[in-house]
């Protein structure tokens, strides 16, 4: 009942990717051999507007923004915690919306203006969401910090644009900014050093939030 | 990761015509596939990205709603028709993942995740027949408190963690879908498949075929609905149990009553014997016990996750007796 030509072809084709694993582990660091096809282009050239400055890049098809970020263009305030979309270190903002770098490709970001830590605010200019964590010591060892200070400042604007989130009461009212909607809104940040507490306490300041 | 080419598609025509053979996927947010990419058990050799398909959403003329299938999560759970008309499903994308995510994810690439475990990432140190069929599957007999209890199989025991597709098994939401051999339309229910002895496919959609959008049938404004799931905390966590239901009451009866639960099997599960059991009979807790007994009657639990055929019981239980407060 359930068998369709997919399940057919995917017999042969388990039989072929096996047969790949062994090819590529054999090739150990070298240029991998493209298996089928044979004018595949594995590099692709992008342009995209970083902290307000456009970068055209040429970049193997598998960079990721974050490692495009980090690696290409020497934004190191972007961190990489986990790489697998756990831990919320490589949080950026991609036209306004915040997302994880390590999950998306650098290619998928042609035309987008990405903002990262740097291009909130830097020494001597700092972004009030940067100056409050300072204020409240929203940080210990900083790591996760860059990613926390980019969800921050995404968490108020979504919160002001009226995006419900799992602990919204009522889901026909305007979303009100308040610390349970705040804490439910940062849970895809992890700090191992357990700020937490000063982090809410670091964002209800900027949000203009009753204490 | 292994390389590959990289294209773009703006209408559903482009992407079927770049789909090259059992080697290209179709690439949504990449949520899910960046990173199985990354660990080399997904092994595309070229992806067509088909964020740039239709993002819309749009009411039709029998009051249902069409969804296009590059909407982001987090663009659907904010739509006021969403918030208004189907809570389950609001509720239940919200309580996935986490706002970055939901911000990346599309809504075909949520249906269309991989039903998993922890063992199925495990490619270095683990069997497992899901990704290499004949293996072995190192869950059973390991640490298997995530897995499933209903419909699973000797050969594969995973469940599938999408919360949104719970919901949508709740409403009856028909995909559409579009290859090289024509379009089709598949009820969301009948898109997943259970393990079998091939726990290697997920669904019964072939290679070439896109998911173009999701369409939800009209839904009673007298019926109430709503999304519970039961984590190890309290957010950003996979469901060990969720519910999804709706729930219409006539002066004590149970007009209508549609149940949709996660975390408990290899697809999300619509609760058919719970529900056969509430239509017509009274709104009462006995009939909900009732209920929700006649449906895990059939759980066959290990003894890690013995504990959510319990949980399971007591969340539909829960849910719907909020339900019926509520109307
Ligand atoms: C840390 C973490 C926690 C998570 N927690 C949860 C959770 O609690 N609850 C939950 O529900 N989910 C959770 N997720 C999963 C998340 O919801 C999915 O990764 C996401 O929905 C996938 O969507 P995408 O658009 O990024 O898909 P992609 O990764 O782009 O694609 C997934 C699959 O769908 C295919 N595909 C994509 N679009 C189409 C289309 N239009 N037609 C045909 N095929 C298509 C791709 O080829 C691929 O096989 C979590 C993920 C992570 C990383
Ligand atoms: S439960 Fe399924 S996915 Fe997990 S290890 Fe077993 S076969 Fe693999
Ligand atoms: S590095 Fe991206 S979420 Fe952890
Ligand atoms: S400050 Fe150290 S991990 Fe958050």
């Amino acid at each position: 009942m359930q068998t369709s030509t997919h399940l057919e072809i995917s017999r042969r084709d388990l039989l072929i990717s096996s047969a790949a694993t062994v090819a590529v582990t054999g090739v150990a660091g070298g240029a991998i051999a493209q298996s089928a096809g044979n004018d595949m282009v594995q590099t692709s050239k992008v342009s995209f507007i970083v902290n307000g400055d456009i970068h055209n890049m040429k970049l193997d098809n598998r960079t990721t923004l974050l490692d495009a970020l980090r690696e290409h263009l020497h934004l190191t305030g972007t961190k990489k915690g986990c790489d697998h979309g756990q831990c919320g270190a490589c949080t950026v903002i991609v036209d306004g919306r915040r997302l994880n770098a390590c999950l998306t490709l650098a290619i998928m970001q042609e035309g987008r203006r990405v903002t990262t830590i740097e291009g909130l605010g830097k020494p001597g200019d700092l972004h009030p969401m940067q100056a409050a964590f300072i204020k409240h010591d929203g940080f210990q060892c900083g790591y996760c910090t860059p990613g926390q200070i980019c969800s921050s400042v995404a968490v108020l604007e979504e919160i002001g644009a009226n995006i419900p989130s799992h602990v919204t009461a009522d889901l026909t009212s305007p979303v009100a900014l308040t610390a349970a909607e705040v804490r439910e809104r940062m849970s895809g940040n992890i700090c191992r050093c357990g700020a937490y507490s000063n982090i809410i306490d670091a964002i209800s300041d900027v949000g203009g939030m009753k204490a | 990761m292994i390389p590959f080419s990289y294209s773009r598609a703006t209408d559903a025509n482009g992407a079927i015509e770049q789909v090259a053979g059992n080697h290209t996927k179709y690439l949504g947010g990449g949520t899910n596939l960046v990173d199985l990419m990354r660990e080399n058990i997904e092994r595309p050799t070229a992806l067509v990205d088909v964020t740039g398909l239709s993002n819309e959403i749009t009411e039709t003329p029998d009051g249902g709603l069409i969804i296009g299938a590059a909407v982001r999560n987090t663009a659907l759970a904010s739509h006021p028709i969403v918030r208004a008309r189907y809570p389950v499903l609001c509720r239940a994308i919200l309580a996935g993942a986490s706002a970055q995510i939901r911000n990346m994810a599309t809504v075909g690439g949520n249906i269309l995740q991989r039903t998993r475990c922890s063992y199925f990432y495990d490619a270095a140190g683990s069997n497992c027949n899901k990704r290499t069929l004949g293996e072995g599957c190192d869950a059973i007999g390991g640490f298997a408190r995530y897995h499933a209890i209903l419909g699973a199989s000797p050969s594969c025991i995973a469940t599938h963690p999408s919360d949104m597709c719970v919901a949508l098994a709740a409403l009856d939401a028909v995909v559409l879908v579009d290859g090289i051999h024509g379009e089709r339309r598949l009820a969301l229910n009948d898109l997943h498949r259970l393990p079998g002895d091939r726990p290697d496919v997920d669904t019964v959609l072939e290679p070439d075929e896109l998911i173009t959008a999701v369409e939800l049938p009209q839904f009673s404004l007298a019926s109430r609905s709503t999304y519970r799931k039961v984590r190890d905390r309290s957010s950003y966590a996979f469901a060990l149990v969720s519910v999804a239901a709706i729930l219409n009451v006539k002066d004590g009866l149970i007009a209508d009553a549609r149940i949709g639960l996660g975390g408990v099997a290899h697809k999300p599960w619509r609760a058919r014997k719970a529900e056969a059991i509430l239509r017509g009979g009274p709104a009462t807790i006995a009939q909900f016990e009732a209920a929700a007994g006649a449906e895990l009657a059939d759980a066959q639990p290990l003894q890690d996750n013995v504990f959510k055929v319990e949980l399971a019981r007591r969340t539909i239980v829960a849910v719907l007796e909020d339900l019926r407060d509520t109307q």
